[in-house]
């Protein structure tokens, strides 16, 4: 009897582990900088990845009548330490569009456009790459770190 | 005056209630060990103490919430004035400081209640539970003393800096800033209220069955007592937790404006956990009880649930995820991750100590019994938990070890449980049918027979409808078979007692259901997965999404709707809302059938956009409109994402079914009417019924 269960236990063993590796291949996305997405371009070309960048005020093009949505994001850190060392994520987020030489990805996106897209905005967009080095974005989510930062009242009674 | 008053009070309640827990603590193990009754007597009564005191302390935050006293930081973090009372009462779980604070006042109310029934013929298992329901408290007061207080105020210094601090710096003088912060608009919502004090219960509660668990292995007496005793306790505790998740959902579905309910965010899923782990230990205790088997899966499950509870508190409470749940970053995450490994580490420490006392009465004798059905089902339960787990984690691994950052989007989820919970499914009718210690298959072939044709016979159906997911067709086919052996069985009882009494059908149900609330009361909760399922499959596998910009008074067909944009309104609201109301006219097949409202409300002071869906809903589809842009001058065009949802309404009617199953099993059960004898030492009493 015990030879029975214990069979059946490596059965299901190996069933979930089937399971969660086959739905892996599919379901987990790289979460990259901008300057690793170039580097590894040709390996991760119709993979679909997640990147994430400061977006820059000026690229933004829209047209509403088709909802296209085109913007350039910079290059900023992924390491959240490393964001905290260079002075917080707003800190990074300004520099990083103020700086020519950093890399730079395009990105299109279908769809309405956030109201949170604006200059120094985090942008993390989750797509793929196409051949011509545009990004093709599925998913657009967007961070303004200023907003939350004010953890200091600014307003005081005359008390 | 009040506000200073209260502030002193609550701050001196929770310091001196996590003093008395600690003390509770020491005593219930002095007293446990050294079988001095007076010492866990005491223990007892601080433990009363601590919910007095915590009680106060909540009341004075109350207090202070409801009166906008924004000199203390979390009331400032919170609340602002245009909020309506109840909203600024409900911001006590709004925020982290706050939501601990209401954790820890459940936990006391729970272990108040608890160490207050009677013990008399289980008293050595009181030092025990009196132990480790006051560490748990202590571990809770700690974070709120120390690390998360919830009555620091703010301080303006001499150097003009603003600060938080409990008591004031050298030279610095309260600060009275003029408007909060205001509660993240999110939260702002019926389902909100309701939502994450529903969960705490549920999390909280499930501390109770744990804490009599840790006393049976302390006290070696690991029959099912401890079973017996917190039956309705684990049962509380499931029921709470059940109606959070669903209560979520719902609001997700409502208000996050994403056309889903359920996203398998890591925050969802840490409070998905331990509902698996409990429900695998509701169903394998029973086996326990009528059998004597699967002890040592009990107490492995119930410590695991009790870890994951914390854990699932932790990673709502320490930001180390980020999403809609987890509020700011913050200090408390390594107290966490100390506590819920020194504990998980003694209490299985203490289960291998005793795992021979836990074996079995008898071995399970075959492979297609109920005994085994319930084996399969903790099983199934457990790699749920497994890949789950797996998903939350690896991203966390991946970055640590291989320095890549990976996210584990919502198609690992459904690939990798989607064939676990088909599996559940299936097991779910099979399981009630199965026989004790051995079943034939002819019998229960027999039994089988009618529910497998009418699940063939909906499947050909649907393939001759042109349906040709198998994915759907498998989901179709078990929701109708294991549906239909659940309401066979009910027929079947329902009938043999009519036979036998010749009662009216109402009477009958009635009897039924009293007579054995817990059985039945199961195959409710089973008919309200078996609904909800349906749901599930509906918009999982059939919901279909477009979107389009509106000029004014144009259509757009979206499948047998059309929607007509008839305007749009921009106002304020008195109470700091921006709101943009769109008037759609939906006809379904050609005829009028209502108009729909979708909105984005935007909170002025926070800055901050909220998508309010317009729904048109009926048995067999949801229309779910989002207004995701309008142009403000002009409106002369706006644009919509449509969703078409199909049975997503029987997730909520599920969701009613298995709310009410839940109720009636906790309805008590009947005592069998019996001469009152004493007990022979060492013979356990059994169940009677099944």
């Amino acid at each position: 009897m015990n030879k029975k269960f214990l069979i059946g236990g490596l059965l299901m063993l190996s069933a979930v582990v089937y399971l969660v590796f086959t739905a892996m291949s599919q379901g987990s996305q790289y979460f990259l900088t901008v300057e690793e997405l170039l580097a590894r371009r040709e390996a991760l070309q119709g993979r679909k990845v997640r990147v994430s960048g400061a977006v820059l005020g000026p690229s933004i093009v829209y047209n509403p009548e088709t909802l296209e949505l085109r913007f350039i994001i910079v290059h900023i850190p992924g390491d959240n330490d490393e964001i905290e060392a260079q002075g917080g994520l707003a800190a990074v987020l300004k520099a990083a569009v103020n700086d020519p030489d950093r890399p730079r990805l395009p990105v299109v996106y279908y769809g309405p456009k956030p109201d949170l897209l604006r200059h120094e905005a985090q942008a993390i967009v989750l797509g793929t790459m196409d051949e011509n080095g545009v990004f093709q974005a599925e998913e657009l989510l967007l961070k303004c770190p200023t907003r939350y930062e004010a953890a200091v009242p600014t307003q005081a009674a005359d008390e | 005056m009040i506000g200073w008053w209260l502030v002193n009070l609550g701050a001196a309640s929770i310091a001196l209630g996590w003093f008395l827990a600690i003390y509770a603590s020491l005593a219930a193990f002095w007293g446990g060990w050294k079988r001095r009754i007076a010492w866990v007597l005491s223990a007892r009564n601080a433990l009363g103490l601590i919910f007095f005191l915590l009680t106060l302390a909540t009341l004075s935050l109350l207090y202070l919430l409801a009166n906008l006293h924004f000199e203390v930081a979390y009331v400032h973090s919170v609340t602002n004035s245009p909020m309506p009372m109840y909203l600024r009462l409900t911001a006590l779980w709004g925020g982290q400081a706050g939501s601990l604070l209401f954790w820890a006042w459940l936990m006391a109310l729970y272990a108040t209640t608890v160490a207050w029934r009677d013990w008399t013929r289980d008293r050595e298992f009181l030092p025990w539970v009196v132990l480790v329901t006051g560490l748990t408290l202590a571990f809770f007061l700690f974070l709120v003393v120390v690390l998360e207080n919830p009555f620091r105020r703010l301080w303006l210094t001499p150097t003009g800096d603003v600060v938080e601090a409990l008591f004031p710096p050298r030279g610095a003088e309260l600060f009275y800033p003029r408007e909060g912060r205001g509660l993240n608009p999110l939260l702002r919502h019926p389902g909100m209220i309701l939502h994450p004090p529903a969960l705490y219960l549920g999390f909280v509660g499930f501390v109770i069955p744990y804490a009599f668990a840790m006393a049976a292995l302390m006290t070696r007496r690991t029959d099912a007592r401890w079973i017996r005793l917190t039956r309705r306790w684990t049962l509380v505790a499931w029921f709470f937790l059940s109606i959070g998740q669903l209560l979520g959902s719902r609001w997700a579905y409502d208000v996050l404006g994403w056309g889903g309910y359920w996203g398998w965010d890591p925050v969802e899923i840490a409070s998905f956990m331990p509902w698996l782990t409990g429900t695998a230990f509701l169903h394998s205790v029973m086996i326990q009880e009528r059998r004597g088997m699967l002890k040592h899966w009990n107490m492995a499950l119930i410590i695991l649930t009790y870890s994951l509870v914390v854990f699932a508190t932790f990673l709502t409470r320490s930001g180390v995820l980020s999403s809609v749940h987890s509020f700011a970053q913050s200090a408390i995450g390594p107290a966490f991750f100390i506590y819920i490994g020194v504990t998980f580490l003694a209490s299985t420490w203490l289960l291998l100590r005793r795992w021979n006392d836990l074996r079995s009465v008898r071995p399970i004798q075959s492979l297609l019994s109920r005994e085994a059905m319930f084996l399969y089902v903790n099983v199934l339960f457990l790699s749920i938990l497994a890949v789950s787990f797996w998903g939350v984690i690896y991203p966390l691994l991946s970055e640590l070890f291989v320095g890549e950052k990976v996210t584990m989007g919502p198609p690992y989820y459904e690939r990798a449980t989607g064939p676990l919970f088909a599996a559940l499914l299936l097991l779910m009718g099979v399981g009630p049918l199965a026989g004790w210690g051995r079943t034939r298959w002819e019998r229960l072939g027999r039994l089988l027979a009618l529910p497998a044709g009418l699940a063939l016979l909906v499947v050909l159906v649907l393939v001759f409808q042109g349906m040709r997911s198998w994915g759907a067709l498998l989901g179709f086919a078990l929701i109708t078979f294991t549906g239909s052996v659940t309401l066979l069985e009910f027929v079947r009882d329902a009938r043999a007692r009519r036979k036998a009494l010749r009662e009216p059908w109402p009477i009958t149900v009635y009897r039924l259901l009293s007579r054995n609330p817990r059985r039945y009361g199961g195959y409710i909760i089973h008919l309200g997965v078996v609904v909800m399922a349906l749901g599930i499959i509906g918009i999982e596998f059939f919901q279909y999404e477009t979107q389009r910009t509106l000029a004014l008074n144009q259509r757009l067909q979206v499948k047998e709707y059309t929607v007509e944009y008839r305007g749009l309104q921009v106002f304020n609201t008195h109470d700091g809302r921006q709101v943009a109301r769109a008037v759609l006219g939906v006809y379904r097949d050609g005829q009028f059938v209502g108009e729909i409202f979708p909105r984005q409300d935007f909170y002025i002071l926070e800055e901050q956009p909220m998508t309010i869906p317009g729904v048109y809903s009926t048995w067999e589809e949801d229309l779910y409109v989002i207004l995701v842009g309008w142009r403000p001058i002009t409106t002369e065009g706006a644009t919509f994402k449509f969703y078409y949802n199909p049975l997503v309404r029987w997730l909520w009617l599920g969701g009613w079914v298995f709310a009410l199953g839940t109720l009636v099993a906790l309805w008590p059960q009947p005592q069998p009417r019996t001469v009152r004898v004493r007990e022979p030492r060492g013979v356990q009493p059994v169940a009677v019924g099944d």
